[in-house]
């Protein structure tokens, strides 16, 4: 029993390790084929991270995702595409900076409003999805890119100074006005800069994720559901419900993917918040594996791809390179994860096919003797 | 197996999703930062970068003729797609501590960055282009009467359409933008009541795509050409440049922005459509800045452009519009009324 553990986790560790080497590889063939050194811009990279205001963006940036990627994973436990997480999360942001700068309550319970704020329209845009799911039978994916859009839309009406938004003198850019600095949140302040306090809360949630599918009946339904739907009814779950609240669940964490960002730096919305984090969350989740640990190493190299390589330009190497490499690590995943399934199956066959062989060897010399 | 599959699928629908996110085309020839003995300045350009025919390519116009006339090294930095103003914060930081002086920023996205990054360098001085929210004793706030141009371009495109409409197409639905939009639509409406203008924006924030997707302007100026519209004004970046292949290939006239885009090598093969273009001398202004820290003295505040000394206007260098003489009378009558307060520009619409 033993020995078959330490092979689900040598299978386990072999598919992403296998689809970072093909991209590593094929990334590496694209700057050979542009003519271009294959070698320094990775050993730029290595350079570039060793300062520590690199680090502190990387590891600010890994919060983000990590955030964002445990809101696809739990779909993807369930069996759900929320492709949403990116519209899910701007709007939570945006709303909830605006509730954050319109009122002033003692430190603790204002970020506590904001925090609470963010999640519940994070997971009311993706309960339209999760409703129109049960009700109506509408694809989640399909319903979650369109709200991808008309939340694009939502936010550029409201943050209108017409609205809720605000245009400063002078500015040419709208932000929802600042947040009273009773509801920042205060962050671990080292050499190269300021690690966001909601960095800590994020990765704290991945232990959450992980009790909760692990450990709770909860989970366990979460999960049955999501390998067999039908199954699951017979066994008494109620499948509906269970979409309905995973989707829920999973807008809710998408909800504060912003957060790390606005409580620890911006304050505001504004025209400048990122967008196409839901995107890359995408990626980490399919990378890590939905696995908790393995979603922080993906969120952080991804972190370290995009943050190391941003000054690549300024040697005379096109930066894209890390775009390219991202695209390639999700088709390469998504192949070496197959490849490794199905070594492992037969490998399983071959290994069951020798017992029996055993089995029936010896009980033909049992019968023998 | 069906959850595998169904991954599977999801992989590559998120893999198409993210190239296309990313698909933005960047075919420029970065040079490489060297260490010049007379001094280095640095651009970080705004969502497009460097090639983008139009407010990018202005800026390090300015970079380049600087390079040229003091001998000093020039560095670009281009941002990310879907960046955060902790990696501008970042850039910047990078390169001051690099030892650049000016560092500008293309773009009013860098304002709560440069506010951030300069008292940290109160050596270096910051170039801020198209906002003054954000001011300090090391930051030089570049700003355009944008309006005031294209007020101008409203007033050639009245008086060459013959089908009484016109076109205006914004990038992305920001402040900036609709400053042109506004000064475009009076400048139409003082010179005829009876053009129709057809407003038409590309993208809404976040999605800055309007700013670097020809295909986009392309497809809205083929749309306002097919309502009726013979002139098309767009100022929309990189995909501008969609708008003025589409207007070239109807035959119709388009009006340029920022850069003059008659003289774009890019945009060549469609001059001869192209009848003026709304310049906004962005290139005159990041000369300007390192020349003045150049010269020691460091400009500081708020640093204007309008119609006077032309940091914005209309350019002329289609002989095709010089030729029609009634439309540029009517374009100076314009300007001087503009400079004599007679007529005043709105910057929203």
């Amino acid at each position: 029993m033993k020995k078959f553990d330490k092979d689900k986790v040598l299978l386990g560790i072999a598919g992403p390790a296998l689809a970072l080497a093909v991209a590593f590889v094929l990334t590496t063939l694209v700057l050979l084929v542009s003519g271009l050194d294959p070698i320094e811009p990775y050993s730029l990279m290595i350079q570039e991270a060793e300062y520590p205001d690199i680090q502190v963006l990387i590891l600010n940036q890994t919060g983000t995702y990590y955030l964002a990627a445990l809101a696809v994973a739990i779909g993807f436990r369930m069996n759900l595409f929320n492709i949403g997480v990116d519209g899910q999360y701007r709007l939570a942001a945006m709303v909830a900076a605006v509730v954050g700068a319109s009122v002033e309550l003692p430190g603790p319970l204002h970020v506590l409003l904001i925090v609470l704020v963010a999640v519940l329209v994070g997971a009311f845009w993706a309960g339209v999805a999760g409703f129109l799911k049960t009700t109506r039978g509408v694809s989640e994916v399909v319903s979650t890119i369109m709200l991808n859009a008309i939340a694009t839309s939502l936010i550029a009406w409201l943050i209108l100074p017409a609205n809720l938004g605000e245009q400063l003198k002078g500015s040419n850019d709208l932000t929802t006005g600042e947040i009273a600095e009773s509801g920042w949140m205060t962050g671990l302040a080292v050499e190269g800069g300021n690690i966001y306090g909601f960095t800590f809360v994020a990765f704290a949630l991945g232990v959450v994720y992980w009790f909760v599918l692990n450990r709770t009946r909860f989970g366990f339904d979460l999960r049955a559901t999501g390998a067999s739907e039908s199954a699951a009814q017979a066994s008494g779950v109620d499948a509906k419900k269970m979409v309905l609240t995973a989707m829920l669940i999973s807008g809710g964490i998408a909800g504060l993917t912003g957060l790390p960002l606005l409580l620890g730096q911006t304050h505001t919305y504004s025209l400048a918040f990122p967008a196409g984090v839901g995107f890359t969350g995408i990626t980490i989740a399919l990378l890590g594996r939905n696995n908790p640990l393995g979603l922080f190493f993906a969120a952080l190299l991804i972190s370290f791809l995009e943050k190391a390589s941003a000054s690549l330009d300024q040697y005379g190497y096109p930066k894209e390179i890390t775009t390219i490499m991202k695209g390639l690590i999700v088709i390469a995943v998504v192949v070496s994860y197959e490849l490794v399934r199905q070594y492992g199956l037969r490998r399983q066959q071959q290994k069951v096919g020798e017992e029996l062989a055993a089995q029936a060897r010896k009980n033909k010399e049992d019968v023998a003797a | 197996m069906r959850r595998i599959t169904r991954i599977a699928t999801a992989g590559i629908a998120s893999a198409a999703l993210a190239l296309s996110v990313s698909a933005c085309g960047s075919d420029k020839k970065s040079d490489t930062a060297g260490d010049a003995k007379d001094g280095k300045a640095a651009i970080a350009y705004d969502i497009g970068g460097r090639g983008d025919q139009s407010f990018n390519d202005a800026a390090f116009a300015g970079l380049e003729k600087a390079e040229k006339e003091f001998g000093i090294s020039g560095t670009e930095a281009e941002p990310s797609e879907g960046e955060g103003d902790p990696d501008k914060v970042q850039r910047l930081t990078s390169l001051a501590r690099a030892g650049n002086n000016p560092v500008i920023g293309v773009g009013f996205a860098y304002a709560p960055a440069i506010a951030e990054v300069a008292p940290k360098f109160p050596d270096t001085t910051f170039g801020l282009i198209d906002d003054t929210s954000k001011t300090g004793k090391n930051i030089a706030n570049l700003v355009f009467n944008e309006e005031q141009g294209s007020y101008l371009a409203g007033v050639a495109a009245a008086k060459v359409t013959k089908s009484n409409t016109v076109g205006f197409i914004g990038g992305v639905e920001t402040p900036l933008i609709k400053k042109f939009e506004a000064g475009f639509v009076q400048g139409v409406k003082d010179t005829n009541k009876n053009v129709n203008v057809k407003v038409q924006y590309l993208t809404q924030p976040p999605d800055f795509g309007g700013f670097s997707k020809p295909d986009l302007g392309k497809a809205a100026a083929q749309g306002q050409i097919d309502a009726g519209a013979d002139v098309i004004y767009a100022a929309a970046g990189l995909a501008g440049s969609g708008s003025i292949e589409a207007a070239a290939k109807a035959k119709k006239w388009a009006i340029g922005v920022d850069s003059d885009q008659y003289n774009q090598s890019g945009l060549a093969a469609y001059k001869e459509y192209i009848l003026t273009s709304v310049t906004k001398d962005v290139s005159g202004s990041v000369y300007n800045l390192i020349k003045s820290v150049k010269d020691g003295k460091p400009q500081s505040g708020e640093v204007r452009y309008g119609l006077d000394a032309n940091g914005v206007g209309l350019s002329t260098s289609n002989p095709a519009f010089t030729k029609l003489t009634e439309v540029t009378a009517a374009v100076d009558k314009a300007k001087a009324d503009i400079a004599s307060g007679k007529v005043k520009v709105n910057t929203a619409p």
